[in-house]
């Protein structure tokens, strides 16, 4: 079970800098993520939120030449030292990508169990109760209860993507990490996964990468602003869509460029 | 306007003529090839063709049992052999063969790939048939493991690469190990396709006749020790097929019809199964 909600800091990142080979794509950012808070990452493309995000769970460095300078601190523990095994690491970090990614030779309750079986085998009615409990949390079970034995590619779009969002959620990660959830779904789709992130933060740390401005201000306390690598603002989401310090930061959100 | 329109129409219809011309000649091939078998096979094709062996030359009778239970024996043994590496080497390829050896692993693979198979024959006869002493199915299995490996290596590959990359990325934020991300997920998703690499590689070794020549060698009698030489369908087509007798070679146009049926049935079976991945949608 999580923890209770308090102010307590459980993710921060600590001048870390992102690299493709030698161009850097993120640059000495340092952002604290409170727990159970949801913090949106917006930016116009190819401003580094995606890669920064990508450092969180370590997967940023599987891309072709991806290295850091810094420090990705969880629990205060810096996870790139070299005594954290990253494989494990993941286990405990969610994520769910842009597009939909169900495995597509597994069912329903398989894609929902992957997460679980990959720690070990756990009982029957265990894993039968972990998979129910993901998919209630992930909004899906009620549309699913009856077919956990279908092929998971016989869901639509929106349904592929909660789905998505239960399998990160069943292995009982601390950090969901949700890369544009919403960029391939229809408008129902989107407020289905939106409605998610109010229920999820009252137990997860939830970070967002979103090029809807609205949708970051819909659903987050924390909105940070990336601006060619850089992190340009970092505020509480009503302070920074009503009164941004940065004129990059109010020109962004104006629409005035990005 | 309506010239320009009427000369697209004629470029078209001309265009269009070609290729089902060209299509059908292509067609015609195969369609030629299988019913000069059937009307020169078919007949000799009753019980005993398939129960009874070979009898002594100029006797009416007989048929080539020992030559498809050889076929069935030879072409598991290099299925046996071949499969798991051509496989192995393919998933290696495609998840770690990025580098310089994963480089030089396909250039040998297309290069053995264009092996003229009669090469792979004294290559086999060479390094086993010379050393054990004598000819052996074994020989033979291996020289037509050795002619499938690379295939199945690079369609392998080919298939585990189209798998595409947010699957192996979601695998991977799961908290999968490398491995159990290739084996469990990426490999699982192509499956179908190796699958039907498989059967085509199948299909491509079960006539192969020069490398047996040198290593399997043939047997007139029923064998199933792979330690001795063994007839194969192929060896016997080309024994009948150039001996002096008319019943030997109303058994060989009856064994290249069998033969046929078997590579037909072959990649028959490799459409299903690929057909099947797209169905995987149910």
């Amino acid at each position: 079970m999580a923890p209770p909600a308090d102010a307590r800091l459980q993710l921060e990142t600590a001048r870390l800098t992102a690299l493709y080979g030698r161009r850097a794509a993120v640059k000495d950012v340092s952002i604290l993520f409170p727990t159970h808070t949801v913090t949106a990452l917006i930016g116009p493309s190819g401003c580094g939120k995606t890669t920064f995000l990508r450092c969180l769970n370590r997967m940023h460095e599987l891309s072709e030449g991806g290295w850091i300078t810094g420090k990705v601190l969880l629990h205060g523990e810096d996870i790139y030292d070299p005594g954290i095994d990253a494989v494990q690491l993941r286990r405990r970090i969610g994520m769910v990508f842009q597009r939909p990614t169900p495995f597509p030779t597994m069912s329903i309750y398989d894609n929902v169990a992957a997460g679980l079986r990959v720690n070990g085998r756990r009982p029957r009615a265990e894993m039968d109760a972990a998979v129910e409990s993901a998919l209630r949390r992930a909004a899906l079970w009620d549309e699913v209860k009856d077919r956990l034995r279908h092929s998971a590619l016989a869901l639509s779009g929106g349904q592929q993507q909660r789905l998505c969002v239960a399998r990160a959620l069943a292995p009982e990660p601390e950090v969901l990490l949700l890369d544009e959830p919403t960029a391939s779904l229809d408008p129902a789709g989107t407020q289905h996964i939106e409605e998610l992130c109010h229920e999820l933060k009252t137990r997860y740390t939830i970070v967002i990468v979103t090029h809807n401005l609205q949708q970051a201000a819909r659903i987050s306390d924390y909105t940070a602003f990336f601006y060619l690598g850089d992190l340009v603002e970092l505020g509480r989401t009503e302070e920074l869509f009503t009164k941004p310090t940065k004129e990059q930061t109010e020109a962004y959100i104006t629409g005035r460029f990005g | 306007m309506s010239v320009r329109r009427l000369r697209r129409r004629i470029v078209s219809g001309t265009m269009t003529a070609l290729v089902a011309v060209l299509s059908f000649v292509a067609v015609l091939a195969l369609v030629l090839i299988l019913g000069y078998l059937v009307a020169k096979g078919a007949s000799s094709l009753d019980w005993s063709f398939f129960v009874k062996n070979p009898v002594p030359a100029g006797q009416a009778g007989g048929g080539v049992a020992n030559a498809i239970v050889g076929t069935v024996i030879i072409v598991g043994l290099a299925a046996l052999i071949g499969l798991p590496i051509g496989i192995g080497t393919g998933l290696y390829l495609a998840e770690y063969g990025s580098g310089s050896l994963g480089w030089t692993v396909r250039f040998v693979a297309d290069v053995l790939n264009g092996t003229p198979s009669i090469v792979v024959g004294i290559f086999a006869w060479t390094w086993l048939v010379k050393p054990m002493g004598h000819f052996s199915a074994l020989a033979g299995s291996v020289a037509l493991a050795v002619l499938m490996v690379p295939m199945l290596a690079r369609t392998t590959e080919e298939m585990v690469r189209l798998v595409p990359h947010s699957l192996r990325e979601a695998a991977l934020a799961l908290g999968y190990p490398r491995w159990r991300t290739s084996l469990r997920v990426v490999a699982r998703t192509a499956l179908a396709g190796i699958l039907t690499g498989c059967l085509v590689g199948v299909a491509r070794i079960a006539g192969e006749t020069a490398p047996l020549l040198f290593t399997a060698l043939g047997n007139l009698n029923f064998s199933t020790s792979v330690t001795q030489p063994m007839q194969t369908l192929s060896l016997q087509i080309f024994t009948y097929g150039t001996g002096p007798f008319d019943e030997w070679h109303r058994l060989a146009w009856a064994a290249a019809l069998v033969l046929m049926g078997l590579v037909l049935v072959l990649a028959l079976a490799a459409r299903r199964a690929l057909r099947s991945r797209h169905g995987a949608a149910r």
